[in-house]
C-alpha cells in the first residue's frame, strides 16, 4: 500500500515539530526517516500511524484519504522504540491481542489463532518463547516480538520508531540484516525513523533526511551519500572537514589551493564552505605541489580496519579528521606531534549563507 | 590479638546502642499504639460478652452500622469510577486546564472535614443557597442521609485517583497507543490492557477510600444532625454513647471499626507485596 503525505504541519504548543512535510512512500518500499532528535521523525511516523492528528495537511494510503481514519482502521502495524508489550500478557497472548479483538463476525476461530500465532513466531524465530512473559526477553526478542505483534493484523504498511535504538551494537546489526530480509519476505510498505545514518543507508531503499520539522532531502542511500543537497545533510551523512573559502566562477579558492566547483558557475563572487570526509584525504610526509595542507598530529587511533587521525591545521589551528587503512599507516609510520601534509581527494562546495550565521555542522 | 578485643569492645557497645533504640522503639509502640487498641477491646468486653453484643445489636448501632455501610456503598463505587475516569483523562490524554484539574482533586485533603460539612450546610441547609427551592419541593439533604452520602463523597474523592495517577503516569501511554493500532476499540483498550496493569493500584486506592468513608466523623458530624436511628454513622454513634458515659457501648461500636481498621491494613499489607511482585 503506497503513502502519501501531503503538507502536513504540527504543532505542540509553540513548538513546530513539522513544517509543511509531503513524502511519498511506495508499494513495498523501504524507507528510513533519519534525522537528529527533536527533527519531527518520531511525529511524522506517529502521523501516518494516526496516533497524532496533523494540524494541516492530508495523509493519503493507497490514494484514500485517511486523514480522519482512526490508527486502528488504517491498517498499519506499528512497532515501538520501547516495544510496549503487553506485560500482562504472555508473549503468544500479546501477538494475538490484534486478532482477539476484532469484531466478532471476522474473528478468526481459536486454533486458527494460535496457528497464525505459532507462525509468526516462525517468522521472527521465537516459537520457544510462546508462554514467557515480556520481562523474561531479551530487548532484541522483546523487538522481534513487537513486531510479530504488529504482523499478525496483516497490516499494508509497517511502521517502525526507533526499532532498533535500545539494542547493543551486534543485535542491532543482526535485527537490521533480518528486517531487510523480512521486508523482501512479506513485501509491505515500510517506514522505519532512526537517528542512525548507517542503519539508514544500510537497510532502506530511500532515504528521507530530516531537520528542524522539514525533509531536507529525499533519495537513495547512494544519492544522498554522493550528492547531498546542502551541508545539513552532507554532514549528517558521516564525519566531515569544513574549509572556509571563497567561490567565483566556478572555482572554489580554500586556502592554498583551488578546487573547481562547476555547480557555482554562476556565482560572480561569494563566501563559501568546502566540506571533506575524512577518508577522502590524502595523507603524506612530504609536500606535493602546492595544494597541500601541513598540520600536526594530534591523535592517532586505530578503529577496525582503518587508522583515524585528529589534526591540527598549522595556518589556521582548524582541527581536521583523516582516515587512511592500516597498510598505509604501516607504510608511514605516522606518530604523534609530526607535522605532516594533507590534501582532500575531494571537496563539495556548498555556498556560505551569511543569514544562518556561522557553519557548525561538524559532528 | 589487641585489635580483636577493640573490635569486640566496639561490637558490644554497638549492641548496647541497638538494643537500647529497638526497646525505645517498642516501648513508644505499646505506649501509644497498643495500648490505646487493646484499651477499646479491654473496656468493650469489661462487662462481659453479653454486653459487648447487647450494644451491637441494639436497634440504634444496627441503624448506624447499616447507614455507615451503606454511605461508604454508593462513595466508594462512584468515586472509584471517578477516580478511574480523572486518572485516565489526566495520564493519557493532553488536554487544557489539566494541572487545574490535578490540583482541584487535592481540595478535600486540604480542606479541613468540618469546613468540608460546612460547605453542604452552605448550600443545602434551609438558609443555604439552594435550601428553599429544596425545602418547596420537600427534599432533605442535610441532616438527612443524602448529605451524609455527599459529605462522605465529598471527603473521599481523592483517594482513588491520587493513588492511580503516578501509577499510570509511570506506565505511560505505549501500551493502549500499541492496542489502539491493532485494531482495539477503546473499551477493549481499557479492559484488556489498562486495567489488569492497574488492578493493584485500583484496590490499594478502593481499601483506603473505603476505610475512610466508614470512619470519617468532621464532615459527617456537621451535616448529620445527630438523629439517632436515622442519620447516625458508626464514629457519631461512638460520639454519642460515650457523651451518654455509656463507656461499654461507646467502646463496643468502637471496636467494630477498629477492627475494620486493622483488617483494612492486613488487606493493604498484601496489596502492597502483590503490587511489588
Amino acid at each position: 500500500m503506497s503513502i502519501d503525505i501531503k503538507g502536513v504541519s504540527k504543532s505542540f504548543g509553540p513548538f513546530q515539530a513539522l513544517k509543511d512535510v509531503s513524502l511519498s512512500v511506495g508499494e513495498a518500499e523501504l524507507v528510513a526517516l533519519l534525522g537528529p532528535s527533536g527533527s519531527g521523525k518520531t511525529t511524522l511516523l506517529r502521523i501516518i500511524a494516526g496516533l497524532d492528528a496533523p494540524d494541516t495537511g492530508t495523509i493519503l494510503l493507497n490514494g484514500e484519504d485517511a486523514t480522519n481514519r482512526g490508527a486502528g482502521e488504517r491498517g498499519v502495524g506499528f512497532v515501538f522504540q520501547h516495544y510496549a508489550l503487553f506485560r500482562h500478557m504472555t508473549v503468544l497472548e500479546n501477538i494475538a491481542f490484534g486478532l482477539r479483538v476484532q469484531p466478532r463476525q471476522i474473528r478468526k476461530s481459536k486454533s486458527d489463532i494460535r496457528d497464525r500465532v505459532m507462525t509468526l513466531l516462525k517468522l521472527v524465530q521465537l516459537d520457544w518463547v510462546a508462554n514467557r512473559y515480556p520481562a523474561q526477553l531479551s530487548g532484541g526478542q522483546r523487538q522481534r516480538i513487537a513486531l510479530a505483534r504488529a504482523l499478525a493484523v496483516e497490516p499494508k504498511v509497517l511502521l517502525l520508531d526507533e526499532p532498533f535504538g535500545a539494542l547493543d551494537a551486534r543485535v542491532r546489526r543482526e535485527l537490521r540484516t533480518w528486517l531487510r530480509r523480512l521486508h523482501d519476505e512479506i513485501n509491505v510498505s515500510c517506514v522505519f525513523v532512526t537517528h542512525d545514518q548507517e542503519e539508514a543507508l544500510e537497510v532502506s531503499d530511500r532515504v528521507a533526511i530530516m531537520d528542524a520539522g522539514r525533509i531536507e532531502q529525499v533519495g537513495t542511500p547512494q544519492s544522498v551519500y554522493d550528492s547531498p543537497a546542502n551541508p545539513f545533510v552532507y554532514s549528517f551523512l558521516g564525519n566531515v572537514n569544513l574549509f572556509h573559502g571563497r567561490v567565483k566562477e566556478g572555482k572554489a579558492t580554500i586556502g592554498d589551493f583551488e578546487v573547481d566547483a562547476p555547480e557555482h558557475r554562476n556565482t560572480s563572487d561569494s563566501p563559501a564552505v568546502g566540506y571533506s570526509r575524512p577518508h577522502e584525504m590524502e595523507v603524506s610526509r612530504d609536500r606535493n605541489g602546492n595544494d597541500s595542507l601541513s598540520a600536526l598530529i594530534l591523535q592517532i587511533q586505530a578503529v577496525g580496519p582503518n587508522v583515524k587521525l585528529r589534526l591540527k591545521r598549522t595556518e589556521s589551528e582548524d582541527i581536521l579528521e583523516a582516515e587512511l587503512t592500516r597498510e598505509k599507516q604501516r607504510e608511514l609510520d605516522l606518530k604523534v606531534g609530526e607535522t605532516i601534509y594533507v590534501k582532500p581527494r575531494l571537496v563539495r562546495v556548498f555556498i556560505a549563507d551569511p543569514s544562518e550565521g556561522p557553519l557548525n555542522y561538524q559532528i | 590479638m589487641e585489635e580483636r578485643r577493640i573490635r569486640s569492645r566496639n561490637d558490644s557497645g554497638n549492641v548496647f546502642i541497638r538494643w537500647l533504640l529497638i526497646g525505645a522503639a517498642l516501648l513508644f509502640l505499646a505506649l501509644f499504639l497498643v495500648t490505646p487498641l487493646l484499651t477499646v477491646f479491654v473496656e468493650a468486653l469489661d462487662k462481659g460478652w453479653e454486653a459487648y453484643w447487647a450494644a451491637i445489636e441494639e436497634p440504634d448501632a444496627l441503624s448506624a452500622i447499616y447507614l455507615s455501610l451503606a454511605a461508604a456503598a454508593i462513595a466508594v463505587p462512584v468515586n472509584t469510577l471517578f477516580g478511574l475516569a480523572a486518572a485516565w483523562s489526566i495520564t493519557k490524554f493532553d488536554f487544557f486546564g489539566k494541572n487545574i484539574l490535578v490540583t482541584l482533586l487535592d481540595i478535600p485533603f486540604a480542606v479541613s472535614p468540618i469546613i468540608s460539612g460546612l460547605i453542604f450546610v452552605l448550600m443545602f441547609g434551609a438558609q443555604g443557597w439552594i435550601g428553599p427551592w429544596l425545602a418547596d419541593h420537600d427534599i432533605h439533604i442535610i441532616f438527612a442521609v443524602p448529605g451524609i452520602i455527599l459529605a462522605t463523597m465529598f471527603v473521599t474523592v481523592p483517594f482513588v485517583a491520587r493513588e492511580l495517577i503516578p501509577h499510570m503516569q509511570a506506565q505511560g501511554r505505549e501500551e493502549e497507543e500499541a492496542a489502539l493500532v491493532l485494531g482495539a476499540t477503546g473499551l477493549q483498550t481499557f479492559f484488556r490492557v489498562t486495567l489488569p496493569n492497574i488492578k493493584w493500584s485500583l484496590m490499594y486506592g478502593v481499601i483506603l477510600c473505603t476505610a475512610r468513608a466508614m470512619g470519617e466523623f468532621g464532615a459527617v458530624a456537621v451535616v448529620s444532625g445527630h438523629i439517632r436511628g436515622q442519620t447516625n454513622t458508626i464514629p457519631l454513634h461512638v460520639e454519642i454513647l460515650y457523651n451518654e458515659y455509656n463507656f461499654v457501648g461507646a467502646f463496643a461500636v468502637a471496636s467494630l471499626l477498629t477492627l475494620m481498621a486493622i483488617v483494612t491494613l492486613a488487606i493493604k499489607k498484601f496489596v502492597e507485596w502483590k503490587t511489588s511482585e
